[in-house]
């Protein structure tokens, strides 16, 4: 499990595309923390905050709209990491090699799973960085950071899972990316249903927001975890089926 | 050898649909053999493969690998196995001596051995001057080498090869084809080829499949001795009438191949050949040519194949 996880990790970083994505998501993350920060520092906005005793402080206004706008920049970089997962090995004849070795399938979608969550570490650590930055300046709400964190965690397992899933339905990466988005656009615009509650229940979004305000509340835990349990579970279903 | 039994595959049958790929297939290899698995195209040679390996789930039957089922333990039975596909199974974009690691660790090959293992890989298959290359980048023939030592890495009891020489030169086919014959030593291997003279240059054991259905199995000697398919073909200037011949004793039909040449039929262990001789000389036929004919095993992959 842990030797595919390795040579998944290793291969993004074979292909120009995972440095890209890096690269931009930095540039990215910068440019929205550095402006948030301004517009926090702005005299006015510093005298509302001043008069208002129920204002946010200094982490829910940077961290919490900084994460919201990343897990969104997310939502749209995720199907490009997770397209090739298995379809790339099933054009490339590869995925033979896999289930011929003495490996259950189990490992393998859990070590392609972990592999790529390698990889959003690498990012979320980088991005981990800029927060902290604020310390220099100011004390941070660690407790809501932390949750704010454990939030992406989970929103990035369950794009990678479902990612993965749809991956291993196709021979063809573009395809699956396409798919890929546009089901994680639709778990994202299903909670703009205001009224219905179960859309509501449903939707993408709405269990990340809380923790970003730095509630941890179980139900949200859970279905994430749910999620991202699913999703891998019919992915080794799939991959199963595809010997019969 | 030793009669151990490696592979034992009983009553397989893979049906795509109502298309029977494969039907009620029983066979054993033994340690040490190596067998050649020889079928037009679509006969269902890779399909069995792939049941074998486990890469595909039999409709029926049942597969056991080294002594383990490949349904109730799979693991245990595909650690025994080494596997080539028919398109060599290789990540493009790793450098050979990175993929065969992988492939090693894959396998289980314990930490500290895995670089003993590499290396032995890489001598076997001689590999020694593109072990820090691309895959991507090397030729079909190295690619193919790369195929066969990721299928040898762990020295699993049993290798299995589909179609291991298509689309390579005949000095890389002669290599390969080396190595083939070496790897028997120490490992059982299955090959499976359309191509008849590799059978002929490899193999110990033969089984012809066509239509998904197992036509023959045999030694190679025993394919030989078949292969002496009792006839002789005769060459005469002024032959006689086919009567006369007939009448010669062991002689039991007489083929007319043009005017002056006969193909004709004896029974066993009554080679006519000498009588011939003696009987041609004697009434002036003017003998020319008296040869042993020999089906080629081409003719008897024809025969087999082509009668159903």
């Amino acid at each position: 499990m842990f030797t595919i996880a390795k040579r998944e990790f290793k291969s993004l970083f074979l292909s120009p595309l995972a440095w890209a994505i890096l690269g931009v998501m930095q540039i990215i993350f910068g440019w929205s923390f550095a402006i948030l920060v301004y517009l926090f520092i702005r005299p006015d906005v510093q005298a509302n905050l001043a008069n208002d005793p129920s204002a946010p402080g200094l982490t829910s206004m940077i961290v919490g709209s900084l994460f919201d706008w990343i897990a969104i920049v997310l939502l749209l970089i995720t199907p490009f990491l997770t397209m090739r997962l298995i379809s790339e090995e099933r054009r490339n004849k590869t995925l033979a090699l896999l289930i011929s070795a003495p490996v259950s399938m189990t490992s393998i979608v859990l070590g392609k799973f972990l592999g790529l969550m390698g990889f959003f570490m690498i990012v979320l650590l980088m991005l981990a960085l800029m927060p902290l930055s604020l310390m220099f300046g100011g004390d941070i709400d660690f407790g809501q950071l932390g949750a704010a964190f454990l939030g992406l965690i989970l929103w990035l397992g369950a794009l990678t899972a479902l990612g993965l899933y749809i991956s291993s339905l196709t021979a063809y990466p573009t395809v699956a990316a396409i798919t890929t988005f546009g089901v994680f656009l639709l778990l994202w615009m299903v909670g703009w249903a205001q009224d219905v509650a179960v859309l509501q229940y449903l939707s993408f979004t709405d269990h990340y927001q809380s923790l970003l305000k730095g509630l941890i509340n179980s139900t949200d835990i859970v279905y994430y975890l749910l999620f991202i349990v699913l999703f891998l579970s019919l992915s080794i279903y799939r991959l199963d089926a595809e010997r019969l | 050898m030793s009669s151990e039994t490696l592979i034992s595959v009983k009553n397989l049958s893979r049906y795509y649909g109502d298309f029977g790929a494969v039907q009620n297939i029983s066979f054993d290899i033994k340690r040490g053999e190596i067998l050649g698995f020889l079928g037009p195209n679509g006969a269902g040679k890779s399909t069995t493969m792939q049941m074998i390996t486990g890469t595909l789930a039999p409709t029926t039957g049942q597969i056991s690998v080294g002594g383990y089922d490949l349904l109730d333990h799979p693991l245990k039975a595909k650690a025994a196995l080494g596997y080539l596909p028919e398109q060599p199974p290789l990540y493009r974009d790793m450098v050979v001596e990175e993929y065969l690691q992988f492939c090693a660790k894959l396998h289980h090959v314990p930490r500290l051995k895995v670089k003993d293992a590499v290396d032995r890989a890489i001598e076997q298959c001689g590999l020694n001057t593109v072990n820090k290359r691309l895959i991507g980048n090397l030729s079909k023939g190295y690619q193919q080498r790369v195929g066969i030592a990721q299928a040898i890495i762990h020295t699993p009891s049993i290798v299995i090869l589909d179609e291991p020489t298509v689309g390579l030169d005949p000095i890389q086919i002669r290599e390969i084809r080396e190595l083939i014959r070496g790897l028997g030593e120490e490992h059982s291997v299955i090959l499976s080829t359309h191509i008849l003279p590799e059978v002929q240059a490899v193999c110990n054991n033969v089984q012809i499949i066509n239509n998904g259905e197992l036509i023959l199995t045999d030694t190679i000697d025993g394919l030989f001795t078949q292969m002496q398919n009792n006839h002789l073909k005769i060459g005469l200037r002024r032959p006689p009438e086919i009567e006369i011949l007939k009448q010669i004793e062991g002689v039991e039909g007489v083929e007319l191949k043009d005017e002056n040449n006969f193909y004709i039929q004896y029974s066993n262990d009554n080679n006519p050949a000498e009588r011939l001789a003696e009987k041609a000389v004697a009434a002036n036929w003017g003998l020319y040519e008296l040869t042993p004919e020999q089906r080629s095993l081409e003719q008897i992959f024809v025969d087999l194949t082509t009668e159903l």
